[in-house]
């Protein structure tokens, strides 16, 4: 049997595929991970020999996307795609026909519509269902209620629990997690986080230490304590990558996510909403005028931009504060015209051959820069309305203000972003003042957000006020989360990322590097859930000799979701020079307060603004 | 906090368009200079040391951004001729690149449209030897869930001898109790396992239900949800419902995953049971409430919320259930009659501005701004009168007022406009009152079009000065503008002022006399 070391098969990968080398260039390898899964992939399309056609959950292309490209499905006799809908299956003339689909019910009753509806004397196609990311007995049975189930040959599944985003940055995609594990008790995700961190562990090796805050992480940990001891009696001879893992509920921090992020990528997501990597943006400001074609037919399908730091110049600006984007485009811009001016000066055949051969490279970062400075001009003009900051405010403004954007009919989300805000930072809401606010709430936006409000209430993002102590105050005091004159353009702190005030979770993540959480053991006692570090315990001869200054590695995951601010707050530490860590971060969701709230709404309005 | 209570938030941007729409940069501006003024004259901020996040700098930021627009510009027509070829990878409009799987999905379903028989790509011969790709490297499945189950059946010791195996993940070799395949009596914990590995495993064996409790228990240790639900659904089949019920008490988690299973499987009637069963009739409520969202005849919806008002919901959310009730009676009485009276063609508001869309199910502010549009001058008597509905809903003052205002002024009712204001002045003519503030009301009209002698008198009334004259300027309300100069005793704004009115104008003249009156003293 033919096998090829490691360093080699990811060297063949990367310059085959452009679109992963970015995942390489990180503290940590993720295209391991991302090799890994393709290499999943062909072995399960190899099990359904002869031609195949795949039917998509169409949501499952986004994330399949970041994995593999046609061409991997077509070398293993892919011929056709198509997207699940009702009805009878387009024809094809393969071998198979393969299901790729989430385990969900309403996905089922389709495919068996599928089936019911084929011509059985004409047709002989084997069936196949590959489930993503878990099969599901509720599915099957299902299917099996529909009478469709015998007429599969293949029922499988597709463990796409941890995927590859950026050079440091891993998410499972799982919308409900939060709502799962906060709303409906459901830890089914906590189980496939414990499962993720398994194989990434099988890829890059034990991770001795064990940190986490909140009652999900802990049951987290438990699960993956366990699933070692199942292994017991073979140990993984892989040298650790990561020194420390740090777990963290977002209930946690149930108010970061409500405040507008204000990073370049942090607004992006806010306004356009970037979804597997990439956003939709309105296309007037994209479209090329060639000389002399005047502004005849603009497009007006929205323009497709992919957003990763393959693309130097986002690398660059992403986790700035948008007030600091301005300037750094300006000073690209200067760059770039420079590079192109020298074409003047090129005078003699080698020189000209220099500058031709640097076109190409030029010419790209010319359209990254265009585009950036579409992005941010379209950002400027949607203004500060968007704009949900968090700080010390006299409660009656709060009122007013809120009373005021329910007056004017501003998006139902937004909304629900303060009163949650407001909510959070007082220990809950004086009786009358959230009557008030849920009546003017139902009045405006109608009556069956009865139940959204309930939600909230039953996730801890809304509550009357109790006799208790708030702590927020002191919460906030100890912690240091809102600085005053923050620094947008040159930041020394993370609080940048919200123009102010930093985000609890990564204030956490920032005290366990150091000093240590022992110095804020009384506030760590306020916050929900209880904390705790667990070691795992390494064969000897993988304990890593430390060199001299070199960075400790951390993995942060964020279980029911984070957001790009975040994650640019993290970098900002990982590139604080004297640090000493470098930080990779893992979630079950890339989320912003609009994606949060919604997946907690019964009835998500539609999506307006 | 001391004097106040951590209030969170945000710039009270009360300067907002009634409708949402794109913000220019005026208002913008304008929305800046709120800000500064509120924090100096109102202590808006607890601490002015906190600044709101605004776009900045506004004219160097701006010019930065123009600055590389200009660059971009520059160079493209430098480049033009390749301009199609700059990108390195081939991205269709979309931004899809080409050959990624969501383009491909749109690409060969098209083509099998085109052409049903061939196939959009090449065949690939089925000679072609795959054992050398699917067997280099690793893969998650062979380390991790062990061989799968389809083909031959790998045994321990195969797996020992695999060195990739060993060299990556050595820890993540089949766990021990994979071994006893062939044997079925498994233990509860062993079940569990086997189903967490999507194996074949019988149910049946598990009688007493103290063996069934067993194997739940460690269902809801495992915590795979997948699993839980599965040996539910067996305990449902297996058990009484009072026995199942009163088991589930004590486990709340396996308690969750069953009302899940319930609401998936869209079994209203047990989940109804279940709750009842539990004292949580809030809860069973609420679910059953939520049932009218699928309901689409009218009249089927309000009978059925009418049918829920005797649900034992919390005293607050019964108030609202029955709120939503008496809405949707009376949005159906109202939608019967004004069909009627549209058709006829007889009432002139319906002929000039035709209805666009039912009413029906809207919200109460909804249908309030409807109701002031079709129905105002109606006494109070009916059921689309606004005054009743304010008063059956015990609308806000301040709500009503906002919704009236912009629905008399969409139709341009100025003189109904100028009498909401006067009606809440019981001290005579002396002054315009309004629950909102003024530079709102500027703004409704404003964006209703009104015209400047409207608004001129509303922007009087804008209390901070500065607001008002970037207010009147703005709106083009000369007299306002050319006052205040005059009050500021500023000469030189004057003048400036002067080139922006029409010459020959009444205005032109009034600051030609005022710059002429020797009176003033002007301080330049």
């Amino acid at each position: 049997m033919m096998r090829l070391r490691r360093s080699h098969l990811i060297c063949c990968a990367a310059s085959k595929e452009k679109m992963a080398a970015h995942l390489s260039y990180g503290r940590v390898n993720l295209n391991i991970l991302r090799e890994a899964a393709r290499k999943e992939l062909r072995e399960f399309l190899d099990k359904c020999a002869g031609s195949k056609a795949i039917v998509w959950d169409e949501y499952l292309t986004g994330p399949f996307g970041l994995i593999a490209q046609y061409s991997l499905l077509k070398e293993h006799e892919v011929e056709k795609m198509f997207t699940l809908k009702n009805g009878r299956l387009p024809p094809a003339d393969v071998k198979n026909i393969i299901f790729f689909v989430r385990p969900r019910l309403e996905l089922m009753d389709i495919i068996a519509d599928n089936i019911t509806s084929e011509d059985r004397h004409h047709s002989s196609r084997d069936f196949h269902i590959l489930f993503v990311p878990r099969r599901s007995m509720l599915c099957e049975q299902r299917l099996k209620e529909q009478g469709v189930l015998a007429s599969f040959i293949n029922i499988d599944e597709y463990i796409l629990d941890l995927i590859p985003y950026d050079g440091d940055l891993l998410s499972m995609e799982y919308e409900s997690a939060f709502r799962e594990c906060y709303l409906e008790n459901d830890q089914t995700s906590l189980y496939h986080t414990a499962k993720g961190l398994m194989t990434l562990q099988a890829l890059y090796g034990t991770i001795p230490q064990i940190y986490g805050k909140g009652e999900c992480a802990r049951l987290v940990a438990n699960m993956m304590l366990r699933m070692k001891r199942e292994f017991a009696g073979s140990q993984n001879q892989i040298l650790p990558v990561f020194d420390t893992l740090l777990l963290l509920d977002r209930n946690v921090d149930l108010l970061t996510p409500l405040a507008t992020q204000l990073t370049y990528e942090g607004l992006i997501d806010e306004i356009y909403g970037i979804s597997n990597g990439y956003v939709k943006l309105p296309p007037e400001k994209f479209a090329q005028k060639k000389q002399g074609e005047g502004s005849k037919d603009l497009p007006t399908e929205p323009k497709k931009l992919q957003l990763n730091s393959a693309e130097e110049l986002y690398a660059e600006i992403r986790d700035k504060n948008f007030n600091a984007v301005g300037a750094a485009l300006s000073k690209k811009a200067k760059i770039i015209s420079a590079a192109f001016e020298e074409r003047h000066n090129a005078k003699t055949v080698g020189e000209i051959k220099q500058f031709v051969s640097q076109l190409p490279h030029m010419q790209a970062a010319r359209s990254s820069l265009a585009n950036h400075t579409s992005i941010a001009e379209l950002i400027k003009d949607i203004t500060s309305a968007y704009i949900i900051q968090c700080f010390p405010i006299k409660s009656h403004y709060v009122n007013t203000y809120i009373e005021d954007c329910i007056a004017q009919k501003d998006p139902l989300i937004k909304i629900l972003r303060l009163v949650c805000m407001q909510s959070v930072c007082n220990n809950g809401l004086k009786h009358k003042v959230m009557d008030y606010y849920k009546r003017e709430i139902l009045q405006t936006y109608g009556y069956e957000h009865i139940l959204t409000l309930n939600n909230l209430e039953k996730a801890g993002l809304l509550k009357p006020q109790t006799g208790s102590r708030n702590n927020y105050p002191t919460i906030r005091k100890t912690l240091k989360l809102w600085m005053e004159d923050a620094n947008e353009q040159n930041p020394n702190d993370i609080s940048y990322v919200y123009s102010g005030y930093s985000p609890l979770s990564i204030r956490l993540t920032q005290i366990l590097a150091r000093p240590g959480w022992r110095s804020i053991e009384e506030v760590l006692k306020m916050l929900p859930g209880p904390h705790f570090e667990e070691r795992q315990q390494l064969p000897s001869g993988l304990h890593k000799k430390r060199q001299q200054g070199e960075n400790r590695t951390t993995l942060v995951f964020f279980l029911g979701g984070v957001t790009y601010a975040e994650i640019a707050a993290l970098r900002f530490l990982s590139q604080v020079e004297d640090s000493g860590m470098e930080y990779v971060i893992a979630t079950t969701k890339l989320i912003n307060g609009t994606t949060w709230i919604k997946s907690l709404m019964d009835r998500p309005e539609s999506p307006t603004q | 906090m001391t004097s106040c209570d951590a209030g969170c938030v945000l710039p009270a941007n009360s300067f907002l368009p009634f409708c949402v729409d794109n913000l220019n940069k005026e208002s913008l501006t304008l929305y800046v200079q709120m800000i500064k003024s509120k924090v100096d004259e109102e202590d808006y901020w607890h601490s002015s040391k906190f600044k709101a996040f605004t776009f900045d700098d506004e004219d160097d930021e701006l010019s930065r951004l123009k600055e590389s627009r200009q660059a971009v510009n520059n160079i493209r027509r430098l480049v033009e001729e390749d301009d199609d070829e700059d990108d390195v990878e081939r991205v269709s409009w979309s931004g899809e690149p080409v050959g990624s799987i969501s383009w491909s999905v749109k690409e060969t379903a098209a083509s099998s449209q085109r052409a049903d028989r061939e196939p959009a790509f090449p065949k690939i011969s089925t000679d072609t030897p795959s054992i050398s790709r699917s067997q280099s490297g690793y893969s998650l499945s062979s380390l991790f869930k062990g061989k799968p189950k389809v083909g031959n059946f790998q045994t321990f010791s195969d797996a020992l001898t695999d060195s990739s195996v060993r060299l990556y993940a050595p820890e993540l070799r089949k766990p021990k109790s994979e071994y006893k395949d062939y044997v079925s009596d498994w233990s509860p914990e062993e079940t569990v396992q086997r189903l967490q590995q999507g194996k074949a495993v019988s149910l049946e064996r598990f009688r007493t239900l103290q063996d069934k409790l067993l194997l739940l228990d460690h269902a809801i240790a495992a915590h795979d949800g997948n699993v839980i639900t599965a040996v539910l659904i067996y305990l449902k089949r297996t058990l009484c419902k009072e026995v199942l019920f009163r088991e589930l008490e004590s486990r709340q988690t396996a308690l969750r995953h069953f009302i899940h299973y319930l609401s998936e499987t869209q079994n209203q009637r047990l989940l109804l049971e279940l709750h009842r069963a539990l004292g949580r009739a809030e809860d069973a409520a609420l679910l059953q409430y939520k049932e009218h969202l699928s309901i689409t005849d009218e009249n089927k919806r309000r009978d059925f919320l009418k049918n829920c008002l005797s649900l034992p919901f919390s005293a607050e959310d019964l108030a609202h259930v029955q709120d939503h009730y008496t809405l949707l009676e009376r949005q159906i009485i109202i939608e019967v009659t004004d069909r009627q009276a549209e058709r006829g063609g007889k009432v002139e508001i319906f002929q000039k501005f035709p209805r666009k869309a039912l009413i029906l199910n809207m919200p109460l502010i909804t249908t309030l701004y409807y109701c002031c549009f079709y129905h105002y001058a109606e006494s109070e008597g009916t059921f689309s009168s606004p005054l009743n509905i304010r008063q059956t809903f015990k609308i806000s003052e301040k709500q009503y007022f906002v919704t009236a205002l912009a629905a008399r002024a969409k139709l341009k009712a100025w003189l109904d406009v100028d009498a909401l204001f006067a009606s809440r002045n019981w001290l005579g003519f002396t002054r315009k009152k309004s629950p909102l503030s003024f530079q709102r009301v500027v703004d409704i009209l404003q964006k209703n079009s009104a015209p400047t002698h409207v608004l001129q008198d509303y922007v009087a009334l804008v209390d901070d000065g500065e607001l008002r004259l970037t207010l009147a300027q703005k709106h083009k309300c000369h007299d306002i503008v050319i006052s205040t100069y005059r009050d500021m005793k500023d000469r030189q704004l004057l003048l400036g002022y002067r080139g922006k009115v029409v010459r020959g104008s009444a205005e032109e003249r009034k600051i030609d006399d005022l710059l002429s009156n020797p009176q003033i003293r002007w301080k330049n």
